[in-house]
């Protein structure tokens, strides 16, 4: 597999400002990359650094194994679909998906034919002599990406394409691009602020915040070994509980203490061979707490703890109890008996367990 | 509405009270109307008069009998001077002139506001501010320096720098109507197409022009009865034979020997502003649009 971006010690400053700093990237030919953290962390900014829409202060953009850094947009082989979808508000849809091809000189013939497949594979046929006035929100959505298809390019560039739609076509829209992917086989670098986006459409996953690299890896490796506590919190629905505790080495593992407001301590033994200061952040999943009795496995322990608040989610149920002065949440099976200021026996399972240093926010394990 | 279901007279009362600002209002703007329709109407009145009928009758009274004679003698044999051949030849300059300068002034706003609301490079933003400022200069100002550069242009008394002079002065207008309206366009659009392939030149044709017909109306409009009604810049830089009609008007009312005829003076006026009074009924509608026209939906 050949490197079709690379990205290498880039930096990018708006005057005095530094918006990316130090970005190293690198994807293979067929990978889809999620470029994803909170609004204004420059996720958009890296992205018109890669197309070229901006000129960066310092390091380099590979493109298919050639140097980009110094290219103008159109001359990277790049398609591009924005937050706005920035159709051409006068020209009909036929006309905005051509325009690329027209603009490069290619042939009536050719354009016609590339416009009619593309008008299929998106089925769009018959909004072909509309103007992007005259659509919806989903169909412009659809035209923007058309526009991008066409062009059959080394790279497809994605900024926030389904952050206009409302939440139910922003799903089907969300397998479509994923098909879409898979169909094509092609390269795709994708900016979202939702961490679902990144986690359902990603083979890679980039975190970014405050314009540096938080984390690399794949949505595996993000979800389960998050290097640290902004990435634990940012990714993942409902988030990560992160609980302040209190780490003592035993001869049979580590004793983990975690206080209560009303009551003894919860001490949970974590048998695994670590080595942990006395203050930690205990990082557990909702789907690593659950009720006793319907989890087993090396690392499970349970513990009775009050329950505050019930929210059955149709699927699954979530409690809501509290822990080191934290509200953590459990996700229990949809037929648990659960109730509001009633104790009930959880199992912790620290199978997944995550500790993050709470000075520096960094794991430790 | 919050007082409905307690005091429903009260609600009554109010549907009155607006009832009667809303007529006071009709009022209010029909004498205005008036107000400004008034000299027109008398202009008129006394162009289809006779100078007899004017002497002996009422200001306001209208026309016993109607004659075309004053519009014809202002059109094509009133006196500007020792020159008796009416306004024909200098409306014609002023068409030569107009037609040019506002095209042109226009065209050149449109590139500008392209560049400064997309294209933006260091220091576009004072480069919009000095031509901003060049909006407030007056005319007294600038007519000295400016027949020195016609004088070295080789342009002065000519119609090509009659031209020069509208164009340099309009750019600040047209620039600023061009920037305004194209800063609300989102800069997502240029980087669409810089991706698909146009240059500088080719978003400009192919994705702003298009978009830009309600400012290109306002523009125009603007310009046009800034330039047409121009008297100032007229007689200053021209010649005999250059004049443009407002400064034919002048003299036509101005040179009278003997009696004064009214009725000429006022055909000759109205036939001076007939083409603004042309553009903006047919293009008013558009002028208005173009002001208030927000962002463009993509
Ligand atoms: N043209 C610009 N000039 C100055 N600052 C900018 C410019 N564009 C973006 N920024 C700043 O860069 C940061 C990152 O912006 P952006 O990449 O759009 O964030 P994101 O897409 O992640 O929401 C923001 O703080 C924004 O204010
Ligand atoms: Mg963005």
């Amino acid at each position: 597999m050949s490197l079709m971006l690379e990205v290498k010690n880039l930096y990018k400053n708006y005057g005095s400002v530094e918006i990316l700093k130090d970005i190293n990237v690198a994807i293979e030919q067929g990978d889809f990359l999620v470029l994803v953290g909170p609004s204004g962390c420059g996720k958009s900014t890296l992205l018109n650094c890669i197309a070229g829409l901006e000129q960066i202060t310092a390091g380099d953009v590979v493109i298919g194994g050639q140097n980009m850094t110094d290219v103008s947009p159109k001359d990277r082989d790049i398609a591009m679909v924005f937050q706005s979808y920035a159709l051409y508000p006068t020209m009909s849809v036929a006309k905005n998906i051509t325009f690329g091809m027209k603009v490069r000189g290619v042939d009536a013939d050719t354009q016609q034919k590339k416009l009619n497949e593309v008008a299929k594979q998106l089925q769009m046929e018959p909004l072909l002599n509309r103007k992007p006035g005259q659509l919806s929100g989903g169909q412009r959505q659809r035209v923007a990406m058309g526009r991008a298809l066409v062009r059959d390019p080394k790279l497809f560039l994605f900024d926030e394409p389904l952050s206009n739609l409302d939440a139910k076509l922003r799903v089907e829209m969300r397998t479509e691009i994923k098909r879409l992917h898979l169909d094509l086989g092609a390269t795709m670098v994708y900016v979202t602020h939702d961490q679902i986006e990144a986690m359902t459409l990603a083979t890679k996953i980039v975190v970014l915040k405050d314009g540096i690299i938080q984390q690399i890896g794949s949505p595996a490796e993000i979800y389960n070994n998050p290097k640290n506590l902004f990435v634990a919190d940012f990714m993942g629905s409902p988030a990560m509980n992160l609980i302040p505790a209190t780490a003592v080495s035993k001869p049979t593992g580590t004793e983990i203490k975690i206080s209560r407001a009303n009551g003894d301590p919860l001490v949970l033994m974590d048998k695994t061979k670590l080595d942990l200061p006395e203050n930690v952040i205990v990082g557990l999943r909702p789907e690593d707490i659950a009720e006793a009795g319907y989890r087993a496995g090396k690392g499970v322990q349970t513990a009775t703890c009050m329950v505050d608040i019930v929210e059955p989610a149709g699927a699954d149920t979530y409690v809501m109890t509290h822990l080191g002065g934290n509200e953590v949440t459990a996700r229990l099976h949809a037929e648990t008996q659960a109730k509001p200021g009633q104790p009930l026996d959880f199992a912790f399972d620290l199978g997944k367990v995550s500790y993050f240093d709470p000075e520096t926010g960094s794991r430790l394990n | 509405m919050t007082d409905f279901s307690i005091n429903p007279t009260g609600r009554k009362q109010g549907r009155f009270g607006q009832i009667a600002l809303r007529w006071s209002l009709y009022l209010i703007l029909c004498l205005f109307a008036l107000y400004y329709l008034m000299p027109l109407f008398v202009m008129l009145t006394t162009s289809l008069k006779s100078l007899e009928e004017i002497r002996t009758g009422s200001l306001l009274s209208l026309p016993r009998n109607i004659t075309f004679e004053a519009w014809s003698t202002a059109w094509s044999k009133a006196c500007t001077g020792i020159q008796c051949e009416g306004l024909r030849p200098y409306f014609w300059n002023s068409i030569l002139l107009s037609i040019p300068a506002v095209a042109i002034s226009t065209l050149i706003g449109a590139l500008n506001g392209y560049v400064i609301a997309q294209w933006k490079f260091k220091g576009s933003n004072l480069i919009f501010s000095l031509m901003l400022f060049g909006c407030f200069i007056p005319f007294q100002v600038v007519l000295l320096p400016m027949a020195r550069v016609l004088g070295i242009l080789d342009l002065a008394g000519t119609i090509p720098g009659l031209i020069f002079v509208h164009v340099v002065y309009g750019i600040g207008f047209t620039t600023l109507f061009f920037r305004n309206y194209y800063v609300t366009i989102p800069q997502e659009l240029v980087k669409a197409a810089k991706v698909d392939g146009a240059g500088f030149v080719r978003i400009f044709w192919s994705i702003f022009l298009p978009l830009s017909l309600p400012i290109v109306v306002v523009t125009v409009i603007w310009q046009f009865t800034q330039i047409w009604n121009d008297f100032l810049f007229g007689v200053s830089f021209s010649q005999a034979g250059t004049q443009p009609v407002t400064v034919a008007l002048n003299n036509i009312v101005n040179s009278t020997t003997g009696v004064k005829e009214y009725n000429v003076d006022m055909a000759a006026a109205i036939i001076a502003a007939m083409p603004t009074l042309l553009v903006y009924v047919v293009a008013g509608k558009y002028f208005i649009r173009g002001l208030t026209a927000g962002s463009v939906k993509g």
